[in-house]
């Protein structure tokens, strides 16, 4: 039969199944694919704490979004067009976020009586056949039986191990509905299976399996198109969060000639940056699996000591047992960066969702007065840079730079017009080779920017002596004298103050300099207020966004910015943080809008809200 | 007293000494311990420069400002993961770590253990007194039961670890014992712990005058010290007591207490041998309360030696294969990737 192809500019996609469906892998190979393709897109991996939560229940239902367009994508989109959906329970889940009169593709084996039981759907009750899903276009396949049916020429695989390959099935037909190739899952199954010539076989056998199932059958009279996006010129790749995290550090360690060392307790959503980085052995990379978050922060206090960039990486958790050891490093007055990729809290709170609650622990969480910088990433990409400078201001400030991700920005993939090594800025780095002041070395004598010398072990001349009691200036002796007390205390005030004049200036995202409202945001929210004021722009409303990368210090002109709005609107992922500390600081009546729910901001939401104060 | 090290000019113990005055009590059982250090350490063939001390919270962790090297006055408890990360980075130092019973046993406990499994080439020194000095007299988890302190008026009602054990248990490669009275043992002790290539396991009997005096006099002092302690060397009878008179003989698994003459001989002792690991697991169980009759003598000495691979030198091997398989990293590569579109 002929199919038509129709073109679409903007689609959703949600991949919904059980914990153990492999929904995961399905929705980056797709992101992969369209990115391939020079689509823009954006992500969302949303998946349960539990690595199999009880099969076919509620809690274990996996999704991965992806929101895919010709024109620019600032957020994985508030709801889907298309949902998959591999079981009854994963429909239950997602059908809230799938749009009216969406399509649903349903694996009927996923909703016999079982699957409906253990979804918890009332006896009788079954979605498939009851009507309730009238609206909307289902197209029901059955995986399980047409996989086992493509897998019969191999005897060798258990049924299990047919069962695993469903995904390929799924994956293989959406690639035919959006008319794309199979190439490259096919290269990533041989890079990943190449080895098991069985499993690979099988695998790819599915995938087409599933892409020839759209062709033969007669399950859609159109395939859809969505063209390239109107991106900048250059080169892109694919990128998610926590790898641009990672590469971020290696660049800065190559950049600066500093070794890198990270010391790491694994801690969900950061556990990505240590397995990525321990695969980089050709550039030095040092890692180390710590036995506790304490000994993963102290570790890369021996570390920066010894002249590498000391590392460490964690979440709200782990971030709560590194307290005292950044006190260490403010004492002493080295280099350390310290990575926390945010999750709700408090306590282990909800570990695979995402949440912007550990901000004022980053600013005031630790004991005494204990300044550190604190930077944030916005979206997947903006890692690379924002961890780049991370490192810059901690070595060439001598302090710990606390890095703040989350969750959302760690798993979520978007294009990434990557840089070229010479595009870099050079991190310039000197450790003090001689003593500082006639015969004697002074570890603490400081230069226009409050900075002490880097002096490391090895170094003739310059033994000395660093640590956590309150040190005389200059000197670095152990001092309890009162007046150098205070001294000591307004100098690393000040010294972490001063970087303001070492960091760009804040810039509006855009809109006009003056107007009604600015939508002043940090972090992952980034996307959801990019688009929500571009759209009330459109409309002609006098709206206008900037985005914090450095928190502490502020950019100097940020007072300014903030006194040229009649409202100052700060959306969070939390119970309002940042607010507190613009209030704090520039006396500015902000106002707060504030999602507890361990999911992003949607973009109907934020319209809305920002309306209210037009 | 003296070594040409590296064309450098001559080193003495008091080119280790720093210009800061010392501020333990007078008395205290450090003083010995830091002097027998600026001892060996110009004896040891190590500029200056290249070697770190790193202490964790503690009367015994004042020691790095007394000592002309690199050092850090670090956090309590975590003296020996802050050297494992600058070991693991620069493995050509000489690292030690100063630590007492309450900062290396209890609240770092964890990182104790795993420095040992991971057997970096580090030095520690326990200075065990039994008891916490610098919060002023509460009992410390090597502090025997029934204690009397400021925080068990009715006694101490928790059971004390055996450092010894607790470190072999934890697979470290080198496991010693000596004391702050007795100069040239512990001279000797620190000298074996820098040959020793892994992580060495010094613990130091050490006296707290002002808290708890007296704390290991029995093993100490002239008129029990022959009688109670047991000096271990390789290769030699195990052999003790005022007159030399007494030996230890293995019975099967159990050692037992012998008196020399009427046709027991050194040949029929327990000759000690450091390489052999079950001897030292029951070694370093010989560590009765002496209050107990028919107790055995405390040991001292070098329990067990062993050789295993040594974290950093793993690391870095990893590193170098990699690198002569794949050749040095490409930041290039790395950010390119391997699926790439361009935007024209």
């Amino acid at each position: 039969m002929d199919t038509k192809e129709i073109l679409l500019q903007d689609v959703v996609i949600k991949f919904a199944g059980d914990s153990g469906d492999g929904m995961q892998l399905t929705g980056q190979q797709f992101t992969n694919n369209t990115a391939m393709l020079g689509i823009d897109l954006a992500t969302f991996p949303d998946f349960p704490a539990e690595i199999r939560a009880p099969q076919g229940t509620v809690p274990g239902v996996s999704g991965f979004q992806v929101h895919f367009s010709s024109a620019k994508v600032y957020t994985p989109g508030d709801s889907c067009d298309v949902l998959v959906a591999m079981n009854a329970a994963a429909l239950k889940v997602n059908l809230k976020g799938l749009k009216p009169a969406g399509k649903i593709i349903v694996n009927i084996d996923g909703f016999d009586a079982k699957n409906l039981r253990l979804a918890n759907y009332p006896e009788g009750v079954h979605p498939l056949e009851d009507g309730s899903l009238d609206s909307y276009e289902v197209i029901k396949m059955d995986v399980t039986k047409m996989t086992r049916e493509a897998l019969k020429e191999f005897p060798e695989l258990g049924m299990k191990e047919k069962d695993r390959a469903k995904n390929m099935f799924v994956l293989g037909f959406i690639y035919w509905m959006y008319n794309r190739t199979l190439d490259n899952t096919i290269n990533f199954l041989t890079e990943k299976f190449g080895k098991k010539d069985v499993i690979l076989q099988s695998n790819i056998k599915v995938l087409k399996a599933g892409y020839h199932y759209g062709d033969t059958t007669e399950t859609f009279s159109a395939r859809y198109k969505v063209a390239k996006a109107k991106l900048p010129p250059g080169k892109y790749r694919s990128i998610m969060g926590n790898q641009a995290l990672s590469y971020g550090l290696v660049a800065a360690s190559q950049k600066s000639g500093l070794p890198l060392f990270l010391g790491s307790y694994p801690i969900t959503p950061a556990s990505d940056i240590l397995h990525d980085l321990s695969k980089y052995k050709t550039f030095g990379v040092r890692t180390f699996q710590a036995e506790d978050e304490i000994a993963a922060i102290t570790s890369a206090i021996g570390a920066s000591y010894g002249g590498s960039i000391g590392i460490t990486t964690t979440s709200g958790p782990g971030m709560a047992l590194k307290a005292e050891a950044m006190g260490l490093a403010v004492m002493m007055e080295i280099p350390l960066l310290i990575i926390n990729v945010q999750r709700g809290g408090p306590s282990t709170g909800l570990p695979t969702k995402t949440e912007q609650s550990d901000l004022l622990q980053a600013y005031y969480g630790r004991n005494g007065e204990c300044p550190m910088p604190v930077i944030a990433s916005s979206t997947p990409s903006d890692c690379f840079s924002a961890v780049y400078e991370a490192v810059r201001i901690a070595v060439q400030h001598m302090t710990p730079v606390i890095f703040l991700s989350d969750g959302y920005i760690a798993n979520g993939a978007e294009p990434w017009k990557f840089p070229t090594s010479a595009d870099l800025p050079e991190i310039k780095v000197e450790f003090i080779q001689e003593k500082n002041s006639g015969d004697k070395f002074l570890p603490y004598l400081r230069d226009e920017k409050l900075v002490r010398p880097w002096a490391i072990p090895g170094t003739p001349d310059l033994e000395n002596r660093v640590g956590g009691l309150e040190k005389q200036d200059v000197t670095g002796n152990v001092s309890y004298d009162a007046d150098n007390h205070q001294h000591m205390v307004k100098t690393r005030q000040a010294k972490v103050d001063m970087i303001a004049n070492y960091i760009p200036e804040q810039t509006l995202d855009s809109g006009p300099a003056t107007g009604k409202v600015l939508v002043l945001g940090w972090g992952s929210t980034y996307g959801v207020i990019k688009s929500s004021v571009l759209e009330l722009q459109a409309q002609g409303h006098a709206v206008s966004h900037a985005h914090l990368r450095y928190i502490r210090p502020f950019p100097m002109n940020l007072g300014e910015i903030l006194r040229n709005f009649d409202t100052v609107l700060i959306p969070e992922i939390n119970n309002g943080q940042l607010i507190k500390i613009i209030r704090d600081q520039y006396f500015v009546d902000a106002k707060g809008y504030n999602k507890i729910m361990g999911i992003p901001i949607t973009k109907m939401e934020l319209v809305d809200e920002i309306k209210k104060f037009i | 007293m003296s070594a040409i090290l590296n064309g450098n000019p001559t080193l003495t113990s008091k080119d280790f000494a720093t210009d800061q005055e010392v501020r333990w009590c007078p008395g205290c059982g450090d003083y010995s311990i830091l002097a027998q250090v600026q001892k060996i350490m110009p004896l040891m063939g190590v500029p200056k420069e290249d070697i770190v001390i790193i202490s964790g919270i503690g009367c015994s962790s004042r020691f790095p400002y007394y000592m002309n090297t690199y050092g850090m006055h670090s956090i309590h408890g975590r003296a020996t993961a802050v050297a494992s990360g600058l070991k693991a980075t620069r493995p050509e130092l000489s690292v030690w770590i100063v630590t007492g019973d309450g900062d290396s046993l209890s609240i770092g406990g964890n990182h104790t253990i795993h420095l040992l499994r991971r057997n970096l080439d580090v030095n520690i020194m326990l200075f065990n007194n039994q008891i916490y000095g610098l919060t002023k007299g509460q009992y410390s988890p090597t502090s025997e039961e029934h204690k009397i302190t400021k925080s068990t008026p009715f006694g101490s009602i928790d059971h004390p670890f055996n450092p010894l054990a607790l470190a072999l248990g934890a697979d470290a490669t080198f496991i010693a014992r000596s004391m702050d009275r007795d100069p040239k043992h512990l001279q000797a002790m620190l000298t074996r712990s820098h040959q020793h290539k892994g992580t060495s396991f010094l613990e130091i009997y050490q006296n707290c005058n002002i808290f708890n005096d007296g704390a290991f006099e029995i093993f100490t002092e002239k008129g029990s010290k022959l009688d109670e302690a047991l000096f271990i060397e390789q290769g030699k009878p195990m052999v003790f007591g005022k007159n030399q008179n007494k030996g230890i003989k293995l019975d099967g698994f159990k050692p037992v207490v012998v008196e020399l003459g009427d046709g027991v001989t050194h040949d029929d002792l327990w000759i000690h041998d450091e390489t052999d690991f079950y001897k030292a697991q029951l070694l370093v169980r010989m560590f009765d309360d002496p209050r107990i009759v028919g107790h055995f003598p405390r040991p001292f000495g070098v329990f067990y030696q062993t050789q295993r691979a040594c974290y950093e030198d793993v690391m870095e091997m990893q590193i170098q294969e990699a690198i002569a398989l794949k050749g040095k990293g490409n930041l290039d590569k790395l950010l390119r990737g391997n699926e790439v579109w361009e935007i024209v």
